[in-house]
C-alpha cells in the first residue's frame, strides 16, 4: 500500500476511533490519535501477517505495550479482517470480548495481554530471542508511550536485547510528551531518549510519528543492532483543539466537541 | 516393627530431580529453553548450560524482564522452564505472572527453587513463604509442590507435557523418598500415603515427611491418623478433602508457608462449605521469621513430628462425640 493509501486508511481509523469513544463514553483518546499512523503502517504495509491465520508461526509479532490506547488497535485489527468491524460497536459492552485492554486468549491478532505499562518489551524480547533460537524469520515490534519509559521493566530488557543481539526486534517509542497527569518534561523526563538506548547499544532512528513517509522506512530499516523508533507524535494528533495538551488522555468530547472532531476527521475519508 | 533396624533414610535435594528430567527433556526436545536470573548454579542448570549452552537464557539480575522473555519464548513457539529463587520469581515479577503468563495463558513453566525457608539465616527477604497465596489466587495457574525427589521428577514431566502455565515450588532441603518410583503425577490429586480413621493431616513439599512421622508417634500412641500428600495447591482436590472430613472428623495441615492464604486456607475454604470439621493450620503464623536454618524454623513453629502429633492430639479432643 502506498503513502496516500495509507494516509487514508489512518483517517478512516481515527474516524472510527472517534465514533467508538464517543459511543462508548470511554477511551484514551489522545494516545488513540498519537498511535494511528503507527499501526497503520505496521497493519497495512510493514507486518508480515495473515489475518485468517492469527497463530501462523511465521507472522511477525506485534505487541501493543501501551496497551490503553486498545480501542485504536482493535478497530486496526478489525480493519485489516482479524474480526468483523461491527463488532467495534461493543467496545467496553458487558461481556464483549474488547474491554479497555487488549486480552490475546479472545482476540485474534492480539500476542500477549498488556494494560500494566512495561510489560510490552520484555515479552518483545522474548519473542525475538524465541526466533533467532530457532531460526524463525520473523520480526518483532512493540509499541510503547513515552511516559510508560519511566517503568523499570524496560530498562532490564533494553540492555537484554542488546547483550542477546537481537536485531530482529524494533521498539517504537510514541513519544507525544503527555503521560496521564501532565508533561513527560515535567513528571520524569526521559527525553532525550536517543543517547540513552544509544548507550546501550540501540540503533536510534527519530521520525515524525505522524508522517506516514516517515514512518514506513523507519519500520522496515534493519542494522546489526536492536532498532528504536523515537516517533515524535502529537497526543491527539488529526483533532485541532486536542493535540498537544495533557486534557486529552482520556477524556471523552461532548456532542459539540464530537461534532467537530467528526468533521475534522471525515475531509479525505 | 520386631527387630528392624532404623537407619536414617538418605535425603535428595530436589532440585537434582528437576534438573536431572530438565535435561532428558532437552535432549528429546529442542524447544526446551531454560530462563534463569543469574541463577544458573542456584538453580542448578550447569549441566544444561554445558549441553546446551544457547539454549540458556539468562537474562540477569532482572526478575521482571525473565518472566516476560519467558512469555515472549512461549510465544515464539518454545517451552520455557523460568527458574529462580521463589521469593523474587513470585514475588518481584507478581505482575508479569499475572499479566503475560496467567492471564495471557502462556505456555510457560515458572520454577521457584529454594522455596518455603530453604533459604533459612538469609532471612526474611529470601524466604518464600507467601508464594501459595500469591499464585494460587491468579486463574490459569496450577500451584505444585512435590515432597520428593520421585515426585519433583513426575511433576517436572507432567508440566512439560501440560498446555499452559505451571509454578513449581522446589524446596533445596534435603528430603527422603516417600512416592514409589515410577509414580505418575496427576494434578489436582491428593496421595494417600498412610490410612486413618482418626484424624486427617495434610501437607505438601517439605512438610509431607514430617506429617507422616507424627503419624507414626501416633500410631505409638494407639491413634490412626490418615496422611495426605497433597502436592497441588491449585487445582486442589477438593474430593479427597471432603471425603478426609467426613471419614476422619479432623484435619490439620502443615506447609512450609504462612498459614494465611497458602496450602491450609485453600483446605479451610473446601472444608467450611462442604464439611465442616475441627481444623488447624499450621505453618508461619503470620510473622518474620527469626533466624534459624529452615529445619529449625519448622520445628521453631510449631511443625516438628512430635509437636505436629501433640497439636492432632488436640484436635482429635475438639471432635464432637458421637452420640
Amino acid at each position: 500500500m502506498h503513502v496516500n493509501d495509507l494516509e487514508r486508511v489512518a483517517r478512516q481509523i481515527r474516524h472510527r476511533d472517534l465514533q467508538a469513544v464517543f459511543e462508548a463514553g470511554a477511551g484514551h483518546i489522545g494516545g488513540e490519535m498519537s498511535a494511528i499512523d503507527i499501526l497503520t503502517a505496521l497493519y497495512f504495509n510493514v507486518l508480515r501477517i495473515w489475518p485468517d491465520q492469527p497463530k501462523h508461526p511465521e507472522r511477525d509479532r506485534f505487541v501493543l505495550s501501551k496497551g490503553h490506547v486498545a480501542l485504536a488497535f482493535y478497530v486496526t485489527l478489525a480493519k485489516r479482517g482479524f474480526f468483523p468491524e461491527e463488532e467495534i460497536s461493543t467496545f467496553l459492552k458487558p461481556l464483549s470480548r474488547l474491554n479497555g485492554h487488549p486480552n490475546c486468549t479472545k482476540i485474534p491478532g492480539v500476542e500477549t495481554n498488556t494494560g500494566p505499562l512495561g510489560h510490552g518489551l520484555p515479552v518483545a524480547v522474548g519473542m525475538a530471542k524465541a526466533a533467532k533460537l530457532t531460526g524463525a524469520a520473523y520480526h518483532t515490534y512493540v509499541l510503547t508511550g513515552d511516559g510508560e519509559m519511566q517503568e523499570g521493566s524496560n530498562w532490564e530488557a533494553i540492555p537484554a536485547a542488546a547483550q542477546f543481539g537481537l536485531n530482529n526486534l524494533t521498539l517504537i517509542i510514541d513519544h507525544n510528551r503527555f503521560q496521564q497527569g501532565a508533561s513527560l518534561a515535567e513528571t520524569n523526563n526521559l527525553a532525550p531518549f536517543r543517547p540513552k538506548l544509544e548507550a546501550f547499544g540501540w540503533e536510534v532512528t527519530e521520525i515524525n510519528g505522524n508522517a506516514m513517509s516517515e514512518i514506513v522506512p523507519a519500520l522496515q530499516k534493519r542494522g546489526p543492532r536492536p532498532q528504536a523508533i523515537v516517533a515524535h507524535t502529537n497526543k491527539g494528533h488529526g483533532i485541532s483543539f486536542m493535540q498537544d495538551t495533557v486534557d486529552w488522555h482520556h477524556k471523552v468530547p461532548n456532542a459539540e466537541q464530537y461534532k467537530i472532531a467528526l468533521a475534522e476527521l471525515s475531509e479525505g475519508l | 516393627m520386631g527387630a528392624t533396624v532404623m537407619t536414617a533414610p538418605k535425603l535428595h535435594d530436589c532440585r537434582d530431580a528437576f534438573t536431572a528430567v530438565l535435561e532428558r527433556l532437552g535432549a528429546e526436545n529442542p524447544k526446551v529453553v531454560a530462563v534463569c536470573n543469574d541463577s544458573v548454579g542456584s538453580s542448578k542448570l550447569g549441566g544444561f548450560k554445558a549441553k546446551w549452552p544457547d539454549r540458556l537464557v539468562n537474562v540477569g539480575i532482572a526478575e521482571q524482564n525473565l518472566v516476560g522473555v519467558g512469555a515472549g519464548l512461549a510465544n515464539g513457539g518454545l517451552l520455557p522452564f523460568v527458574c529462580a529463587a521463589a521469593c523474587f520469581l513470585t514475588g518481584r515479577s507478581l505482575e508479569q505472572v499475572k499479566a503475560d503468563i496467567a492471564y495471557s495463558n502462556a505456555n510457560v513453566k515458572l520454577v521457584g527453587i529454594s522455596s518455603g525457608m530453604a533459604y533459612g539465616e538469609l532471612g526474611p527477604t529470601h524466604h518464600s513463604i507467601e508464594d501459595f497465596a500469591w499464585m494460587r489466587v491468579l486463574p490459569n495457574l496450577p500451584v505444585i509442590a512435590p515432597c520428593d525427589r520421585i515426585e519433583t521428577a513426575a511433576a517436572v514431566e507432567w508440566a512439560a507435557a501440560y498446555q499452559g502455565p505451571v509454578f513449581l515450588r522446589l524446596s533445596r532441603v534435603g528430603m527422603p523418598d516417600l512416592l514409589p518410583e515410577g509414580h505418575v503425577f496427576v494434578p489436582g490429586k491428593a496421595n494417600t500415603l498412610r490410612d486413618g480413621d482418626a484424624i486427617t493431616l495434610i501437607g505438601n513439599g517439605t512438610l509431607t515427611h514430617r506429617l507422616l512421622k507424627a503419624a507414626d508417634l501416633l500410631a505409638a500412641e494407639g491413634i490412626e491418623a490418615k496422611v495426605l500428600n497433597m502436592a497441588t495447591v491449585r487445582p486442589l482436590d477438593a474430593e479427597a478433602i471432603v471425603a478426609a472430613a467426613r471419614d476422619t472428623g479432623a484435619i490439620l495441615t502443615a506447609e512450609e508457608h504462612s498459614t494465611f492464604g497458602g496450602l491450609g486456607s485453600a483446605i479451610a475454604e473446601v472444608v467450611v462449605a462442604e464439611a465442616p470439621v475441627p481444623m488447624k493450620i499450621l505453618g508461619v503464623p503470620g510473622v518474620f521469621a527469626p533466624t534459624g536454618s529452615a529445619e529449625f524454623l519448622l520445628d521453631h513453629f510449631g511443625m516438628a513430628p512430635q509437636a505436629i502429633a501433640e497439636t492432632a492430639k488436640a484436635l482429635i479432643a475438639r471432635k464432637p462425640s458421637r452420640v
